[in-house]
């Protein structure tokens, strides 16, 4: 039975957390052979190197052929995927919070 | 006025000058889209200026020429006679608001003019494209040709295509923040995210930037703003903003530039709306037709790079790093220039003269005093103060080809007016002389081009009768000749007509009837006083205030002018002016108990006048007829004539005369100090110039003594070298 893995982060994707994030994610892909859930809910702050972290560990699962989902995006994260019009890339389904929806 | 605004001033008077040289060249059939890009630049440059030192009757009227000038280099419009006739007429008029702002305020008169000329200029910018506004121009299938190529996108949207370099992220500047900073200029109406160039995540550095965007911005704002977001990154990335509705084919260029693969940017650039799938491929046959007419060019085509082309090309890479370096360079090179004041040059020199007298007055005690050492030193100390007035003086050495640039546009317009056809040839542009000088010579040398276009080019039919081609030409021409420098103006019309000037001359008694005078001496009556020949009196010239008074603003720079005509093949005025006003290298001469100078680039040679020339006012200088004055007979010196006197030979205008002197006492530098009005009017006086002693010499006027010697005799024929 296939085990899907689930990575929640609980800090910052800054670029002050660049080194250890990236170690953390490229590990992360590679020690879920079977898939990974990365829940980002609770990553207060992201910029642009958080970002293309993200796309790395996107990236890196593609190469491998694992399936990456992110199952749960903090409001900072899903204002920069959105911002750069990224949503289809990482085709995961989005919460809308209620504000937005109006 | 304060400093910025008068930096301000001078510099938008460059970017006028400029912008008219370019919109000239226009008229003239240039149509390489770099001119038109430099006079879009200059325009850009003035209202930016503008902006920032808030004169916004300036920028206002720029925004609106600038406007015009887009659509022009979108390929919108097309050039014609009446548009360049047009933005000169605005270019004009920011120069007369730039006046305005030097003096105050604008007038009412002014601002209504403007008010026509930008309303003339807004009919440019809302016309149909191409098709109208144009005038009606005859449409041959080279315009067909051009139209094809200026083949414009339909989105309104500002592209803007930037790839961030890698440190970017490191700098502690974060892409999200000038993207996002965009939003306060306009709607971002779709972003793409390029991260093609990110590496493995092996080599992938977390804290390097990959990223690269396609931005569609809907905007008002201008170029210079949005480029003005990018400012802190200006140099660690790599921008490309293309305007609304720009041409397909610059998009397609864009394509080619970018690091990314053709293909994926082409299919982007119509997934993002910036083109649409069939101005895409428009493009690219454009191109590969482009290719196939022109196989030998090595580019490779789109075609080319989409067949062989799979991955990134880091030579591309490469190629904007180049690109970048060279654009520092270039900043570079520019801050090596500086501007000065022109008052505090003028100051340096004031000093530097005086450096001279005060160093030639060491000297001479140093040498009277007989120590060796002393002298040395002097010596040394002299040879410096000679460099420093050497490369002080090359400081205000301007190139003469910006005032003769300036008549580029004065030709076109009386040509215009006059209903001739007439051609500017410029010779000599990069001959330099003293800035005051410049400066002084520009109404004379205008009277002269506007004379010879007037009077000088005969009317088209004429011309075609006389068997000559029917456009007229004018030269301007500089060279240096024995320390002066030479102008000539020239025109290869009518020339001066002989007997009309004899006929005028003798009725206002300039000559008596019957007064036998040879050609030259004729056509030089023209610089007479009150002296006209043209039959009517034309709103260019004839009015009187003719030729006498360029020749007077020419001798009071210590210059000549003459004329020289064949009637019926043109004339040409040749004006003679020393290279500065300020020091002269001078040849110190003795007479009884008084110093003279004569500038030492006139002089010839020095020789012991011979015990047989009795009280004759000529010798044989190996063969040659040399006439001479004595100096001590001209100024009434007192006491007897010593033993032996010496002539020197000078050479002014071609012509060599000799000056008697009693003694000769060497080089001399020397400062000229101008004579004082009541002393004007001596003849043969050019200055005065203290000696180190203290004393007084005066420098002579070696040109009017030559003039003098040669009155003396009954020169020989071919004296006056015959000048064509």
């Amino acid at each position: 039975m296939p085990q899907i893995r689930r990575v929640s982060i609980e800090r910052n994707m800054t670029i002050y957390e660049a080194e250890s994030l990236k170690e953390e994610l490229v590990d992360a892909v590679h020690g879920a052979p079977d898939g990974l859930e990365l829940d980002l809910s609770r990553v207060a702050e992201m910029d642009t190197a958080g970002f293309q972290l993200l796309v790395l560990a996107k990236n890196e699962s593609r190469r491998l052929e694992r399936p990456l989902a992110i199952v749960a995006h903090s409001p900072a994260v899903l204002d920069v995927i959105e911002f750069y019009n990224m949503l289809a890339f990482f085709g995961d389904p989005v919460v809308i919070a209620a504000e937005d929806a109006r | 006025m304060d400093e910025v605004l008068a930096v301000f001033t001078v510099e938008a008077r460059e970017q006028l000058a400029a912008m008219e040289e370019g919109l000239l060249r226009m008229e003239q059939g240039d149509r390489d889209p770099e001119t038109l890009n430099a006079v879009f630049r200059a325009a850009h440059t003035i209202k930016g200026g503008a902006g920032v030192v808030e004169i916004h009757a300036v920028e206002k009227f720029t925004h609106v020429l600038e406007n015009v000038l887009d659509r022009l280099r979108n390929g919108e419009i097309e050039v014609s006679d009446e548009l360049v006739t047009l933005l000169l007429r605005g270019c004009d008029h920011i120069g007369a608001l730039l006046d305005s702002v030097e003096q105050g305020e604008p007038d009412g008169d002014l601002v209504a003019a403007g008010a026509g000329i930008a309303d003339g200029l807004r009919a440019w910018t809302a016309g149909p494209p191409v098709a109208g506004g144009g005038g009606g121009a005859p449409r041959h299938p080279e315009s067909e040709a051009h139209r094809a190529g200026g083949d414009t996108a339909i989105s309104d949207c500002w592209h803007i295509s930037v790839r961030f370099g890698r440190g970017v992220l490191r700098n502690g500047m974060d892409p999200l923040a000038f993207l996002r900073y965009l939003l306060s200029l306009g709607e971002i109406v779709h972003m793409t995210t390029l991260t093609d160039a990110m590496p493995e995540a092996a080599q992938m550095d977390p804290e390097a930037c990959y990223l690269g965007f396609e931005v569609e911005l809907r905007s008002h704002a201008d170029k210079e703003a949005i480029e003005r977001v990018f400012d802190f990154v200006r140099d660690d990335c790599d921008l490309h903003i293309l305007p609304p509705n720009s041409r397909i084919a610059d998009y397609i260029a864009l394509i080619e530039k970018l690091p990314e693969e053709t293909m994926r940017l082409g299919e982007m650039l119509v997934g993002s709306g910036a083109l649409t799938a069939d101005e895409l491929a428009r493009g690219l046959a454009l191109q590969q037709g482009q290719a196939e007419t022109a196989p030998e060019a090595g580019k490779p085509t789109i075609g080319e790079i989409l067949v062989g082309q799979s991955a990134v090309q880091p030579e591309i890479v490469e190629a904007a790093a180049t690109r970048q370096k060279q654009v520092s360079e270039k900043k570079a090179a520019e801050a090596r220039l500086i501007r000065v004041q022109a008052d505090k040059l003028d100051h340096l020199i004031d000093l530097v003269g005086e450096l001279v007298i005060a160093g030639a007055s060491a000297n001479l005690l140093a040498q009277k005093s007989r120590q060796a050492q002393l002298f040395e030193a002097t010596s040394i100390l002299s040879r410096l103060v000679e460099d420093i007035r050497d490369s002080a003086l090359q400081l205000r050495m301007v190139q003469i080809g910006e005032t003769f640039n300036r008549f580029h546009r004065v030709v076109r317009d009386v040509s215009k007016e006059l209903g001739k056809e007439i051609e500017l040839t410029i010779g000599g542009a990069e001959t330099e002389l003293d800035k005051s000088v410049v400066e002084k010579i520009g109404d004379p040398l205008m009277h002269l081009v506007r004379n010879a276009m007037d009077h000088g080019i005969e009317s088209m039919a004429l011309r075609l009768e006389r068997g000559k081609p029917a456009a007229g030409q004018v030269g301007l021409n500089a060279f240096h000749d024995s320390g002066s420098i030479v102008i000539e103006v020239s025109d290869d019309g009518g020339g001066l007509p002989r007997d009309k000037i004899l006929a005028k001359a003798v009725a206002r008694g300039i000559i008596a009837a019957g007064q036998n005078l040879s050609d030259a001496e004729v056509a030089n009556l023209i610089f007479e006083p009150g002296f006209s020949t043209a039959d009517q009196v034309t709103n260019l010239s004839g009015r009187g205030v003719g030729m006498d008074v360029v020749k007077k603003n020419i001798t009071a720079l210590r210059g000549t002018v003459e004329v020289h005509s064949d009637e019926g093949l043109g004339s040409r005025f040749t004006i003679r002016l020393p290279l500065t006003l300020a020091i002269i290298d001078g040849f110190l001469v003795g007479v009884a108990r008084a110093s003279y100078v004569i500038p030492l680039e006139m002089v010839v040679e020095c020789l012991e006048l011979p015990g047989d020339a009795g009280d004759s006012h000529y010798l044989n200088l190996r063969g040659e007829v040399l006439p001479f004055v004595r100096l001590r007979e001209l100024f009434e010196a007192e006491g007897d004539r010593p033993a032996r006197e010496n002539v020197v030979v000078v050479k002014a205008a071609g012509r060599k005369a000799g000056i008697v002197v009693d003694a000769l006492h060497g080089e001399f530098q020397t400062v000229i100090k101008p004579m004082a009005a009541i002393f004007r009017h001596l003849r043969g006086i050019a200055g005065s110039t203290i000696l180190g002693t203290g004393e007084v010499a005066l420098i002579l006027d070696v040109l009017a003594l030559v003039g003098l010697a040669a009155a003396n005799e009954n020169v020989p024929p071919g004296a006056i070298p015959a000048r064509i």
